[in-house]
């Protein structure tokens, strides 16, 4: 087993608003390998585009981590000055975010902008930069790469312009990409042509990329581990086709049984009755236990570690011998 | 045979993007129109559900404020239940009888009213709580209260909800009351634009199974609108697929989904990411949705379809019957594919 390309262990982020301490990440664990493509999957307010922000350096205040670290290659980056983070960003870690339109800056060319991305990162001049920038349009599939490096944001359509935010975490030959819900913005076609590119020129560039988003079949197509995240926390975390056909956490069978199938008929999706609880609501022991048709005693006072659950790890009691059969 | 309770006819709306005068004279610019919608037509039977889908721009959420006339037609007629609806300012007996369901929850609800006024105000509107004349007598006040503590629990929320602001409920809960206040008319038509686009999948499910339940119960019409096809999937019983304000495909559920026709069916379904075959790639569409300033002539889809030909090029087709399902296609018209 190659070492751990990022690591991230026991990172706790928290925010420190008027009502007094939320805590947005509790004990957040988990590791990225060189090449490996990691899906974090939940829903609206689970926490897992702030565990992007966080690897990437870029936590709005008054978010800030309080626990844990964030190691990349070894060395830790969660304690990095700013001037010393902005070197790691987008030279060793890239990052691709939701809305392509807000990404780009609308005042400058998108040559302009690739080229100065280009130059912060590689030692280039101005023929090579340019020459770079070129072929990286060329590589994500932009037709007339010339001609389009003189153009502006606003005269590429959607799907372009996530083509060329692509294009920009790529400038820097970053070997970890962090891509926050990079197709939610885009139709369903086009999705799929963004998706297959993502996984294509990663691979050729040998970068890992952790994918955050809330679609389970961007998931399944793309990823080779996946990890599923509820209330700030990791509920369950494994290889994809283990989590998507034999989830060991109730909530991941929830969450799988709520999707509207494309291959099978039913009368009902599966529903989990209520919703994730807010920050300032958790509940004691599993954040789960209140929506969770499995909940015995422990569930609602002792909280849940990762633990081994079939070829999966998930936070759940269920999977403890000693808990259920002390129940 | 049955009347269907919602008939359209070649439906067509155009918009007009004009720059100002000023503009258009100072720097020579002819006058600019957009065709969101043009000449579509179906019909719906009481009791089902027919689903527009389509890529963002196709016209679909058009057709949606065409029906409940929040816009008014530039050719065309809906008729509903025999009657011809007319195009804004419609009557109250039709209006009370069709209502509509918005995508965003957080926008739909006005956040100054508590639950209980948003939820009444269709009744009090429509007077269907004891007759507009008696709206303000005791008794009146008295049954709207009654009735919209039955509407709140018709959606799985309780009688006290009804003193909260919308700012208190999830995105789920909103878009129930949203449906509940829709519900408040008893109408027979809902015309649902995207409901469920803005909520996590979990909340979707719920509000889904909701949508299904009150269908059977009370014999519902739903006229739904989404971009997601495993939804579409799940509560359609017709399918009309829209590419470019036009539908280009009209089949019921099962026979679009194990046999498309139309090639822009075909690329839209081979696009879907399915969760139940991990690692399977899916073909990517080539192109994307064209201009519709400047849709290409011919058949719209041309430029991206793998089938096109020299006819497609110039031909714009018309939507044929063809063994139960109606395509606008040469190539199947032709029997190329």
């Amino acid at each position: 087993m190659p070492s751990p390309l990022l690591e991230v262990d026991h990172l706790r982020v928290e925010f420190l608003g008027r009502s007094g301490r939320l805590l947005a990440l509790d004990d957040v664990s988990f590791s990225i390998a060189p090449g490996e493509i990691l899906g974090v999957v939940g829903e609206s307010g689970a926490g897992k585009s702030l565990t992007g922000a966080s690897i990437i350096g870029l936590l709005d205040p008054p978010g800030r981590i309080v626990g844990g670290e964030i190691r990349f290659d070894g060395a830790r980056i969660d304690n990095l000055p700013y001037e010393q983070m902005r070197k790691v960003r987008g030279r060793h870690i890239g990052a691709i975010f939701q809305d392509p339109l807000t990404s780009l800056d609308p005042l400058y060319t998108v040559g302009q902008q690739l080229i100065e991305t280009i130059q912060t990162h590689l030692s280039l001049g101005a023929a090579d930069a340019r020459r770079r920038a070129v072929r990286l349009l060329q590589e994500t599939g932009i037709p007339a790469a010339e001609e389009r490096l003189e153009q502006y944001p606003h005269q590429f359509s959607g799907g372009m312009r996530q083509r060329v935010v692509i294009a920009l975490a790529l400038a820097g030959e970053p070997r970890l990409i962090v891509a926050d819900e990079p197709t939610t913005a885009l139709d369903v076609s086009i999705q799929a042509q963004i998706i297959s590119l993502l996984k294509r020129l990663c691979k050729e560039h040998g970068a890992a990329v952790m994918l955050v988003t809330h679609d389970m079949g961007v998931i399944a197509e793309t990823c080779d581990r996946v990890a599923v995240m509820y209330a700030g926390r990791i509920v369950e975390i494994g290889p994809v086709a283990s989590v998507i056909h034999a989830p060991a956490h109730p909530y991941t069978v929830g969450l799988m049984g709520s999707i509207p199938a494309m291959d099978e008929d039913r009368a009902r999706l599966l529903q989990i009755d209520g919703a994730m609880p807010r920050l300032d609501a958790i509940p004691s022991g599993c954040a789960f236990n209140p929506r969770c048709p499995h909940a015995f005693e422990p569930c609602t006072t002792l909280r849940p570690e990762l633990m081994a659950a079939g070829a999966t790890r998930a936070a759940c009691w269920l999977h403890a011998p000693a808990m259920r059969a002390a129940a | 045979m049955t009347l269907p309770l919602v008939q359209v006819e070649g439906l067509a709306k155009t918009f007009d993007v004009s720059l100002p005068w000023l503009n258009r004279v100072a720097e020579r610019k002819p006058r600019q129109f957009v065709h969101a919608v043009d000449d579509v037509g179906f019909q719906i039977a009481r009791g089902r559900t027919l689903a527009l889908v389509g890529e963002s721009g196709c016209g679909k959420s058009t057709v949606a404020r065409l029906l409940v006339g929040l816009y008014a037609p530039t050719r065309g007629r809906v008729v509903y239940d025999g009657v011809e609806a007319g195009a804004t300012r419609r009557p109250a007996s039709i209006r009370r009888r069709m209502q509509m369901i918005f995508q965003d929850p957080y926008a739909s609800l006005n956040p100054r009213w508590k639950v209980k006024d948003i939820v009444a105000e269709p009744l009090r509107e429509h007077g269907a709580a004891g007759g507009a004349a008696a709206a303000n007598s005791r008794d009146a006040k008295r049954s709207i209260v009654v009735r919209v503590g039955e509407l709140l629990a018709s959606v799985g929320l309780a009688q006290v909800d009804a003193e909260k602001f919308p700012h208190q409920f999830s995105g789920g809960q909103r878009q129930r009351i949203s449906i509940a206040r829709a519900l408040a008319t008893e109408p027979e038509f809902l015309v649902c634009d995207e409901p469920t686009s803005a909520l996590d999948v979990s909340v979707q499910a719920q509000v889904l199974n909701i949508m299904k339940d009150l269908q059977t119960k009370r014999g519902l019409t739903y006229l739904f609108i989404s971009h997601n096809l495993a939804v579409v999937r799940h509560v359609a019983d017709e399918v009309g697929v829209m590419y470019l304000g036009r539908i280009v495909e009209l089949a019921d559920k099962a026979t679009l989904f194990a046999r498309p026709r139309h090639p822009y069916t075909r690329m839209l379904l081979d696009a879907i990411p399915d969760i139940h075959m991990s690692g399977r790639s899916r073909t990517p569409v080539h192109g994307e949705v064209p201009n519709p300033l400047q849709p290409p002539p011919g058949c719209t889809f041309n430029p991206r379809c793998p089938h096109a030909n020299e006819r497609c090029r110039i031909e714009r087709p018309a939507l044929l019957a063809l063994d139960r399902v109606r395509v606008a296609c040469h190539a199947v018209e032709e029997r190329r594919i």
